[in-house]
């Protein structure tokens, strides 16, 4: 089956005063139909521009500077603007962080789902004013006919955001991209939010990037998950695995970074060392080196690719099948969790 | 390093005691429109209580957690705990004086200095065009402690080695640095008057998780090593489990329940702290549902009646809307829900 989305290979540059900075670097992920793809990383690490790299709305000076973008088989990067008009919205649908910045306040909320519909599909008036109403039902917003005439001020934080994906699904898009939905809003009414967003899309057959920097959103809501770090792919498979039994290094320190709610309270919470690098610092090899407990010297030098590393790929060198990490690293690597491939020398290659 | 050393005698001999008790806390904002606009529109007077009777106190070096929802007056507790905000009504004493009735200028000041507060945004928090040592310095020069610029300066480098960073640090400007570095050198700038008693406002919600436990495992260790006092504030419960001797929970002004921390996470009592637990996304659940939890925290100009709960409450008996229940004791820990009446 095509995938909703392919992307290949995808580079993204901003070019500064002090020379181009790489935002995003040769990454390569696919979203299956009805799939939802969790991305995370920290702030910095590329999730927003990949999502708006994606719907081509890069903040310029950025632009795509390698790779393809394919929605169902058909290129999208580098499409002229206003058939990429035409994509966004119709195809693809998208949730933002804070609704009260993607509403307008000025007009009332039935105006704004009425105009996305007509921008999309060819109805009368009153057949769209009809589909505003059933959307905002089915979003969950009681009253819903007299709320139609309400302004976005008018309405609570999740009930805006609740109006935000009444927008985003108004076209029956084949994608959603939500970004940070559900970052502005307090945990109880979190919960409702990423519940509805999960049932309309899955009614639909609408598949999700659902952009967040919380794990435990991810956990509960996405099929699988990538996670990126400086711009670059470190990890991508199947979000139990990934949160269970994750295979980079990185992954590792995030997830054991997390508090939860689970396990003993007063044990120290595990640190990684430092900070993600900037953009324009992004030392040599493996961008995660220099935190790496496990790094050893080709980390240092080489750009790892994503290996297949249990259930999920993983672009460390630990699961290079064709070399193997030093011994002692090897040993360590393998008492924290990860699962390396046999190494050649034990198997004699 | 004496000087940064815990408090020994003092902690020893107050154990009983607590180093701040809150007693029947109040904040009323007067939202109104001015006068002339109330005679000529109609309308009256509009106010919302932020805060609603408030008591709780804090052992010294314990780590009191404060949590609630966007609206429960976590923040109007924190600022009036410092002394930024007067309280309507109440007391706040820490080491035995009250932050808002002490008359003596000389006790006033040196309670002060014993009160710091570290706040959410580590970008907003510190002045972009001072440098970083100048910073740390200042409340050292604020409460003229050390007199000597060069002892001065060395005890701000010893301040910034205590949280992590390098004494040369303090020649380089705060853009020089990350979100979690930025966040030490503000703990690095409230440690600098020595203080007893640190409010933390959501110190680590604006940083990443990897950095978000570095400065959390920091916050513990100089607690273990200086004896501090903290007030936590914070809405993620994860966080609070993780930090907290004891927690509260707050609910549109009011604390509705309040326990040792083991307690409160093992054996919630108030329907509302059991929903909270049950709303906090997990990655222990990983593909299990959430359960979602109706209806949203009411306005807080207009409360519900009775239980302000009452409305969300899957418990909600007859006179929960009409009676708001008062602390009903439950062993150390006390719970506002008629649910916990002795019958």
């Amino acid at each position: 089956m095509t995938p909703t989305l392919s992307v290949r290979n995808l580079r993204v540059e901003i070019p500064t005063r002090r020379g181009v900075l790489t935002a995003i670097d040769d990454l390569s992920f696919d979203i299956a139909p009805g799939e939802v793809l969790g991305m995370v990383g920290e702030s910095g690490a590329g999730k927003s521009i990949t999502g708006s790299a994606i719907i081509g709305l890069l903040e310029p000076p950025g632009r795509v500077a390698g790779g393809e973008i394919r929605l169902a088989g058909e290129r999208i990067d580098h499409l002229p603007p206003e058939r990429m008009r035409h994509v966004r919205g119709r195809r693809i649908g998208m949730i933002f962080q804070d609704p009260l910045t993607s509403l307008n306040p000025l007009y009332r909320i039935g105006e704004q789902l009425v105009e996305t519909i007509l921008t999309h599909e060819r109805l009368s008036g009153r057949a769209a004013r009809d589909k505003a109403q059933r959307l905002l039902e089915e979003v969950g917003i009681p009253a819903a006919a007299e709320r139609l005439s309400a302004y976005p001020h008018q309405f609570s934080g999740g009930m805006r955001q609740r109006v935000v994906i009444a927008l985003a699904l108004a076209a029956d898009p084949q994608l959603v991209i939500a970004d940070e939905p559900t970052t502005a809003l307090d945990v109880s009414v979190q919960a409702q939010i990423i519940a509805l967003l999960k049932r309309l899309c899955a009614d639909r057959g609408a598949s999700v990037m659902l952009i967040t920097h919380d794990m435990g959103v991810i956990a509960e809501t996405a099929d699988r998950v990538c996670v990126l770090y400086a711009g670059r792919l470190a990890e991508i498979g199947p979000v139990r695995d990934v949160v269970k039994h994750p295979q980079h290094p990185y992954t590792e320190g995030l997830m054991a970074a997390i508090p939860s709610l689970a396990g003993d309270p007063d044990e120290k919470l595990a640190q990684i060392p430092g900070s993600m690098p900037r953009l324009g610092a992004i030392p040599p090899g493996c961008a995660f080196n220099p935190r790496c407990d496990f790094a050893f010297d080709r980390c240092r030098a080489e750009r790892p690719d994503a290996y297949p590393a249990g259930a999920t790929q993983a672009a460390c060198f630990l699961h290079d099948a064709t070399s193997a990490p030093p011994p002692e690293i090897a040993g360590r690597a393998s008492e924290a969790g990860i699962r390396l491939v046999r190494a050649p020398a034990e198997t004699g290659r | 390093m004496s000087i940064t050393e815990a408090p020994s005698g003092l902690a020893a001999a107050s154990t009983a005691t607590p180093l701040v008790e809150v007693r029947g806390l109040r904040r009323v904002f007067d939202l109104s429109k001015p006068l002339l606009n109330r005679l000529i529109e109609g309308g009256g007077r509009v106010t919302l209580t932020a805060v609603d009777g408030v008591d709780f106190s804090i052992r010294r070096g314990e780590t009191y957690a404060l949590v609630g929802e966007s609206g429960s007056g976590k923040s109007t507790i924190a600022k009036m705990a410092v002394g930024l905000l007067p309280p309507s009504a109440g007391s706040i004493t820490i080491e035995g004086i009250d932050v808002w009735g002490e008359k003596s200028q000389d006790l006033q000041r040196r309670m002060r200095r014993r009160i710091q507060m570290i706040f959410q945004d580590p970008f907003a928090s510190l002045n972009p065009r001072w440098r970083v040592g100048a910073i740390v310095e200042e409340p050292i020069k604020a409460f003229a402690m050390i007199p000597d610029p060069k002892d001065r300066a060395a005890r701000v480098g010893e301040l910034l080695s205590l949280v992590g960073l390098d004494p040369r640090d303090g020649s380089k400007f705060p853009h020089e640095f990350s979100g979690g570095q930025r966040q030490r050198i503000a703990i690095a700038r409230a440690l600098a008057s020595e203080p007893h008693f640190i409010v933390c406002d959501e110190p680590t919600s604006a940083l990443d998780v990897s950095v978000q436990a570095q400065v959390l495992n920091l916050l513990r260790e100089l607690q273990e090593r200086l004896g501090l006092t903290y007030l936590f504030i914070s809405h993620n419960l994860a966080v609070v489990r993780h930090v907290a001797t004891r927690v509260g929970v707050l609910y549109l002004g009011r604390l509705v329940e309040e326990a040792p921390a083991r307690e409160l996470f093992s054996d919630p009592k108030h329907p509302y702290t059991r929903m909270l637990l049950d709303a906090v996304p997990d990655i222990e659940m990983a593909g299990k549902e959430r359960l979602a939890i109706a209806g949203e925290i009411p306005n807080p100009v207009n409360p519900p009646s009775g239980c302000h709960f009452h409305p969300r409450c899957p418990f909600v008996m007859p006179h929960c809307r009409t009676v708001a229940p008062p602390v009903f004791p439950r062993g150390d820990a006390g719970v506002r829900c008629h649910l916990f009446a002795e019958a």
